[in-house]
C-alpha cells in the first residue's frame, strides 16, 4: 500500500541507538531488583523473609544472634515487598536490571564472590556468532509476561535485527535456546526435543525467574523448578519478567559483545 | 459477603432452575467445586441476572450420586464440569464429552489435584479417558499437528487440524501443556501475599487478575477501599487495556502481512508500556493492586504527558488501518460468530460484544471507580473478524478518553491502603472486565484465615471454548487471522 510506504518513509527510524550509543534503553523508571545493604540490618528482624513468597530472602537458622538475610536474586520476582516492609532501608527499591550471569552462584549474595577477579575470555568459537545469532524460543509454562517482552524485542524501538540477532522458527537453524517458564511436566519432553534438534555449538538462556528457579509455581504438581537439571544453562537471567534491555544484554553476552555485570549478587555500578 | 447471594439448591432441581435462569435473561458465569471438609464437596454455580448489580449463585451439596450435567442446557458449563471431574473428582452424569481437559497432558493420578489431602469421598478423576479426535476417513484428508513449539515467539499450545485441501474439517486445540496448577498454588497461602500469585496467572492481564482477586478478598473481609484507591485501580485497569489493544491491532496486521501496520502497532504498544513504567514502576503495572487499596501512587503527570503524545499517534494509526482495504478485505466476513453461539458457549469481552451481546462488567456490575466514571461500551453486530477489530478499536479510544477524564480532576482523597483481613472461614467473590473479558475469582478461607480454595475463571478459558466453532468449516488461510482476531492468551486459559 502506498499509504503505508509514505507513512513509513515520513516517520523515519523509531529505533533507539542503545546499546551501540547513548543510554536510552527505554527502561526509564522501571523498578528492578531491590538493592541490599546487609550493614543496615537490625538483629532479630525477619520482616523481609516473611513477605518473600519465592524465598529469595531467607534466614538460615544460626546460633549467631546477628544472622543476616541470605539473598538469591535468582528467585526474586521483583514484587518490591521487601522494600516496603524493611524498617531500616537494608532493602531499597532500585532500577537495577542487567542481571544475566554465567554461573547460577553469581545471583546469590556473597561478598567474597563479588570481589573475585575475573578474566572473561570469549571462546574462539563464538566469534562467528557475534553479528549473526539465531534464537529459538520455547515457552515452558510462562505467564505470557516474558513472551510479551520477547515480542517487544522485534518492535521498531528495540529492533533486534539491527544487532544481528534474529528469532528463527526452526531449532535446526538456532544457536540459542531461550526458555521461559518453570518447565511444566507437559512441556518437558517438547523442550528436550527442541534442544536435541539444535546443531552445536548451542547455548541456553534461562529467561525469567521461573526458568531460573521455578518462580511462584515451581515444584508443584504441574511444574518443575526451572532449567537446572533439565538442560545445561549458559546464562541465567532472572526478572519477572526481564525487561527488553535486560534480554538484549543477555543475548549480547552470548555473542561476546557485553560483559557480565553481576557477581556474588552485587551489580557493578 | 455481599457480592453474591447464594441459595441452597438440590441437585435434582438444577436443570429446571437453569432453564428458568436463562429464560429470565440471566447468564451462567462460572462453576466450581470446593471442599468445606475433607469428606464433603460442594458445587458453586455463579450467575448474573439482567438489571442486578450483585451476582447470584447456587450452592449444591454433592452426595454419593453424580450431579446431572447442564452442558445440554447451558453449553458453556461443559468445560467447567470437565475440569471439576478431573481436578476435584466430582462426577457428572450425562456429560457429552466426559474426557480430561486441563490434566490431559499430565501423568494420571489416583485423585484430582484439587482434592484435599485427607479426602474420604470417592473420586472420578482417575477414570476419565484422555480426549480423542473424531474418526475421520477419506483418501485426501490430512492430519496436521502444529505445536506445542510453534514458529515465532508464541505461547506453547498444540493445534491439530484435519483438513481437505484448504478446508478445515475438524480442529482440536491442546491448550493445557502449560497448565501450572495456579489454583492449587493459592491454597495455604496468606491471602495478601497471594496477590503476587494472582498477578502472575496471566502476565498481560496482571491488573485485571489481581483486581478481581483482591475484590474477592475485600468481599470476604467486608472491607471498603478508599475513593482514592478505587480511582487508581480504574486508571491502572484502563492503562492495561490500552497496551493490550495496541498489541492486538499490531498482531492482527502481522497475520494479514501488513508489515508497516504491524511495526507501528507494536511501536505504540511499546510506548504505552513505557508510560506504564513511568506511572507505576512496572511495564505490566505490577505491584500496584493490593487488598485494601493500592500499594503505590500512580504518577499522574507521567500518564498525562504520555497520553498527550500517544493519543494523536493512535488516532493516525487507526485512520490508516481503516483505510487499508487489503487489510479489511481479509477481515470482513472472516470467521463469523453468531450471537446465539457466542452466548451459549460463553464468549466474553470484546468477542461477545462484537457478536451483538451488550454486556460489560464495568457498566453492569460496577467496581473500582466505574460507578462515577462509567465507560462507553462498544458494540458490533456482525460477529466477524472485522467486527472484533472494530470493537477493540472503539474500546481503545474509550479507554484513552476514560483515563483522560479520570486524571483531568485531582485524585479523590483518602488513604491508599486500608486494613483488609478476611476472617477464618469467610468467603468472597470478585470480578473485573479485563481487556479480554470477564475475570472472576472466588475465595474461601480455612480455619486459620489462610486460603483454602481459590477459583479463577479467566476470559481466555471462555473464549478458547468458543473459538473452535469459528474454525470448523473455515479454511487454513484464514486460521491465523481468525485466531489473532480473538486476542487470546494460553496462560490465562491453562492457568
Amino acid at each position: 500500500m502506498s499509504l503505508w510506504t509514505w507513512f513509513g518513509l515520513k516517520t523515519g527510524s523509531a529505533s533507539t541507538a542503545w546499546p551501540l550509543e547513548g543510554d536510552d534503553d527505554g527502561q526509564q523508571d522501571v523498578l528492578g531488583m531491590p538493592r541490599y545493604d546487609p550493614d543496615e540490618c537490625e538483629p532479630d528482624c525477619n520482616a523481609c523473609a516473611n513477605v518473600c513468597v519465592t524465598h529469595a530472602i531467607s534466614l538460615a537458622p544460626s546460633p549467631d544472634m546477628a544472622v543476616r538475610p541470605e539473598v538469591d536474586w535468582g528467585r526474586c520476582i521483583v514484587c518490591q515487598r521487601c522494600t516496603e516492609v524493611c524498617p531500616t532501608g537494608a532493602f531499597t527499591a532500585s532500577g537495577d536490571w542487567a542481571l544475566g550471569v554465567h554461573e547460577r552462584a553469581d545471583l546469590k549474595w556473597d561478598t567474597q564472590m563479588s570481589e573475585r577477579v575475573v578474566h572473561e575470555v570469549t571462546e574462539r568459537t563464538r566469534r562467528p556468532f557475534a553479528r549473526s545469532l539465531h534464537i529459538r524460543h520455547v515457552d515452558a509454562g510462562s505467564c505470557n509476561g516474558c513472551e510479551s517482552e520477547l515480542q517487544a524485542l522485534n518492535n521498531p524501538y528495540y529492533n533486534l535485527h539491527r544487532l544481528g540477532i534474529f528469532f528463527t522458527p526452526s531449532p535446526r537453524f538456532a544457536d540459542v535456546l531461550l526458555v521461559t517458564g518453570p518447565v511444566t511436566k507437559a512441556m518437558h519432553g517438547p523442550l528436550l526435543q527442541t534442544w536435541e534438534a539444535m546443531p552445536a555449538p548451542r547455548w541456553v538462556i534461562a529467561t525469567g525467574t521461573c526458568a531460573v528457579s521455578g518462580g511462584v509455581t515451581g515444584g508443584n504438581y504441574a511444574c518443575g523448578t526451572g532449567l537446572d537439571g533439565v538442560l545445561p544453562v549458559d546464562i541465567y537471567l532472572p526478572g519477572c519478567p526481564p525487561n527488553p534491555a535486560a534480554l538484549i544484554h543477555a543475548l549480547l553476552m552470548i555473542a561476546g559483545r557485553s560483559r557480565q555485570r553481576m557477581r556474588g549478587g552485587q551489580i557493578e555500578r | 459477603m455481599k457480592n453474591c447471594d447464594y441459595e441452597n439448591v438440590d441437585a435434582a432441581d438444577l436443570k429446571a432452575r437453569t432453564e428458568r435462569l436463562l429464560a429470565d435473561g440471566g447468564r451462567m458465569q462460572g462453576l466450581y467445586a470446593w471442599f468445606p471438609s475433607a469428606s464433603h464437596a460442594e458445587l458453586r454455580y455463579v450467575a448474573t441476572l439482567p438489571g442486578q448489580t450483585q451476582f447470584v449463585g447456587w450452592s449444591v451439596d454433592v452426595g454419593d450420586d453424580a450431579i446431572p450435567s447442564l452442558a445440554g442446557v447451558c453449553p458453556l458449563l461443559g468445560w467447567h464440569e470437565r475440569e471439576i471431574m478431573e481436578m476435584s473428582g466430582v462426577a457428572f452424569s450425562g456429560h457429552p464429552e466426559p474426557a480430561r481437559l486441563v490434566t490431559a497432558c499430565l501423568p494420571r493420578g489416583e485423585r484430582g489435584p484439587l482434592e484435599p489431602d485427607r479426602v474420604t469421598r470417592a473420586s472420578v478423576a482417575a477414570d476419565l479417558p484422555a480426549p480423542s479426535l473424531p474418526a475421520v476417513s477419506g483418501r485426501h484428508v490430512q492430519l496436521l499437528p502444529f505445536g506445542p513449539v510453534r514458529a515465532d515467539v508464541l505461547e506453547s499450545a498444540q493445534f491439530i487440524f484435519l483438513y481437505l485441501g484448504e478446508g478445515i474439517l475438524h480442529y482440536h486445540p491442546n491448550l493445557f501443556v502449560k497448565h501450572r496448577g495456579m489454583e492449587r498454588q493459592f491454597e495455604g497461602m496468606e491471602p495478601a501475599s497471594a496477590t503476587l500469585v494472582a498477578e502472575r496467572v496471566d502476565g498481560v492481564d496482571t491488573v485485571a487478575h489481581s483486581l478481581a482477586y483482591v475484590q474477592a478478598l475485600e468481599d470476604a473481609a467486608n472491607c471498603q477501599v478508599s475513593e482514592r484507591a478505587a480511582w487508581s485501580r480504574l486508571v491502572a485497569a484502563e492503562l492495561e487495556r490500552i497496551y493490550n489493544h495496541l498489541h492486538y491491532l499490531g498482531h492482527l496486521c502481522h497475520t494479514t502481512t501488513l508489515k508497516v501496520g504491524e511495526a507501528q502497532g507494536k511501536l505504540l504498544e511499546e510506548r504505552a508500556k513505557q508510560i506504564n513504567a513511568r506511572a507505576s514502576g512496572s511495564r505490566f503495572l505490577r505491584s500496584v493492586i493490593w487488598p485494601g487499596g493500592v500499594r503505590r501512587e500512580l504518577d499522574v503527570g507521567a500518564i498525562a504527558s504520555g497520553l498527550r503524545v500517544l493519543k494523536p499517534q493512535v488516532e493516525q494509526y487507526i485512520a490508516l488501518i481503516e483505510r487499508t482495504t487489503s487489510h479489511l478485505d481479509r477481515l470482513i466476513s472472516t470467521a463469523p460468530l453468531s450471537q446465539k453461539l457466542a452466548f451459549d458457549q460463553g464468549a466474553t469481552g470484546p468477542i461477545e460484544r462484537a457478536s451483538g451481546i451488550d454486556r460489560d462488567l464495568r457498566r453492569d456490575h460496577p467496581y473500582a471507580a466505574y460507578r462515577t466514571l462509567p465507560p462507553s461500551v462498544a458494540l458490533a453486530e456482525e460477529g466477524d473478524a472485522f467486527a472484533r477489530m472494530k470493537v477493540r478499536i472503539a474500546e481503545l479510544r474509550a479507554s484513552i478518553a476514560l483515563v483522560e477524564r479520570a486524571i483531568a480532576e485531582p485524585a479523590p482523597d483518602g488513604p491508599l491502603l486500608v486494613p483488609c483481613a478476611p476472617a477464618a472461614l469467610a468467603e468472597g467473590l470478585g470480578w473485573a472486565e479485563s481487556a479480554r473479558g470477564t475475570v472472576l475469582y472466588a475465595v474461601h478461607m480455612d480455619g486459620e484465615a489462610r486460603l483454602a480454595r481459590v477459583k479463577i475463571k479467566s476470559p481466555s478459558f471462555s473464549n478458547w471454548r468458543v473459538f473452535p466453532s469459528t474454525v470448523h468449516d473455515s479454511n487454513m488461510m484464514d486460521y491465523a487471522i481468525n485466531e489473532a482476531s480473538f486476542g487470546l492468551t494460553i496462560s490465562g486459559c491453562a492457568r
